[in-house]
């Protein structure tokens, strides 16, 4: 599974590291929802640091989607916050 | 849905934007390498922002340096003069200018790090540019094979994605120069208008001060040697003064005014802090008003 985190690159990540990044992602989720900034640095750190770990880094001559992006490392609670709201605005 | 796959869809939704589908694959290649040069060379040009801000930044606090350092001198000729109300606006003026320092120094840092990873994302760039470049020919020569378009789909939409990240990389870069010329453009015209400039230019009042003072005690100076010429010879004779002269040359005009001196030092120190103030908010005028008084002060 590929995933990449912004301003770093893709990873690849064995299938079997989903459940994993799957809770850290709820975490996340969580903390953005409940403007909790605190807790989003903690599931954001947590989460490139399970991508860095448990995946291998995609080289640049490969050329694919990815499947699962993370926000980059120095990235606020607005940051994301507002990455996402931008969701609407690109899809409509 | 999560974070991450909302965020995936929103990064290829910008790329989908960007990118020009058309019919054939084949001139979808074409056509979607062309783009990528293209921002490729707008990322090269985003990272000479970057640098050029930097370097700017790296000039302003060349110049709040050298402002530092001539007030300090100034405070040293202030004291060296005995006006010690002059010595302290220019030590409160160089504290202002460090906090600005220090400041600069912040986003300096900022700024640096920001180039290096641009400057990296864009040599990744570069690589996979020139990955697909290569790539594309291959696939265009097995286009027909169902699998291939597939790949091309793959290929056209990887680089994309990873053309957006960097380009909202830079946006982001971008958006925190802007920032930071606006607070850039504020030092300049700190250092253009009134208050700082005044005090490296050759207009500077601090320095007419510290003129002034030093003519001041020069021309008394020559009144006392004058009028000892012109005293009459009665009980004292010239002997007894002319020795003073020379020797007194800083001790006569301290000891001439002491009494007038005193209640100057001391409304000086009053008004001190207030005269920070002014200065930190950049408004001249208080430090200019301290100036006249302190002038009447050495001029009486």
């Amino acid at each position: 599974m590929i995933v990449r985190i912004l301003e770093d690159g893709q990873y690849d990540v064995p299938a079997s590291e989903r459940a994993a990044l799957d809770e850290l992602d709820a975490k996340l989720s969580e903390a953005i929802e409940a403007g909790n900034k605190a807790g989003f640095s903690v599931a954001l750190a947590a989460l490139i640091e399970k991508v860095r770990s448990s995946g291998s880094k995609i080289d640049a001559t490969t050329l694919v989607p990815s499947e699962l992006t993370v926000p980059h490392e120095t990235a606020s609670l607005e940051d994301v916050a507002n990455l996402l709201s931008s969701e609407e605005t690109v899809e409509a | 849905m999560g974070v991450m796959k909302r965020l995936t869809g929103v990064l290829q939704a910008k790329a989908n934007k960007v990118m020009d589908r058309v019919e054939d694959p084949r001139e979808t290649l074409d056509l979607s390498y062309e783009k990528q040069l293209e921002q490729l060379q707008q990322v090269r040009r985003g990272v000479a922002d970057v640098a050029t801000a930097r370097k700017r930044i790296e000039l302003q606090a060349q110049g709040l340096q050298q402002s530092a350092a001539k007030l300090q001198e100034q405070a040293r000729q202030a004291l060296a003069q005995n006006r010690e109300d002059l010595a302290r606006e220019a030590l409160s003026r160089r504290a202002a200018l460090s906090t600005q320092l220090e400041q600069l120094r912040a986003q300096h840092e900022q700024l640096v790090q920001q180039e290096q990873g641009l400057v990296a994302t864009t040599q990744a760039l570069q690589a996979r540019v020139e990955a697909f470049r290569t790539q594309k020919e291959t696939l265009k020569a097995s286009y027909t094979a169902a699998q291939a378009q597939t790949r091309i789909g793959e290929a056209v939409s990887g680089i994309s994605e990873s053309m957006t990240d960097t380009g909202m990389a830079m946006q982001r870069a971008q958006d925190k120069i802007a920032q930071m010329q606006a607070r850039a453009g504020a030092v300049d015209e700190l250092l253009a208008s009134g208050t700082l400039t005044d005090l490296t230019g050759s207009s500077d009042p601090l320095q007419a001060q510290l003129d002034k003072a030093s003519q001041t005690s020069q021309i008394e100076l020559e009144l006392a040697q004058m009028k000892g010429q012109l005293a009459p010879p009665p009980a004292a004779p010239t002997g007894a003064l002319t020795p003073g002269a020379p020797g007194g040359a800083a001790a006569l005009p301290d000891g001439a005014e002491p009494a007038e001196a005193e209640p100057v030092e001391a409304e000086t120190v009053d008004e001190t802090p207030s005269a920070s103030a002014g200065t930190g908010s950049g408004d001249g005028a208080a430090g200019d008003d301290l100036f006249s008084l302190g002038s009447e002060g050495s001029n009486s």
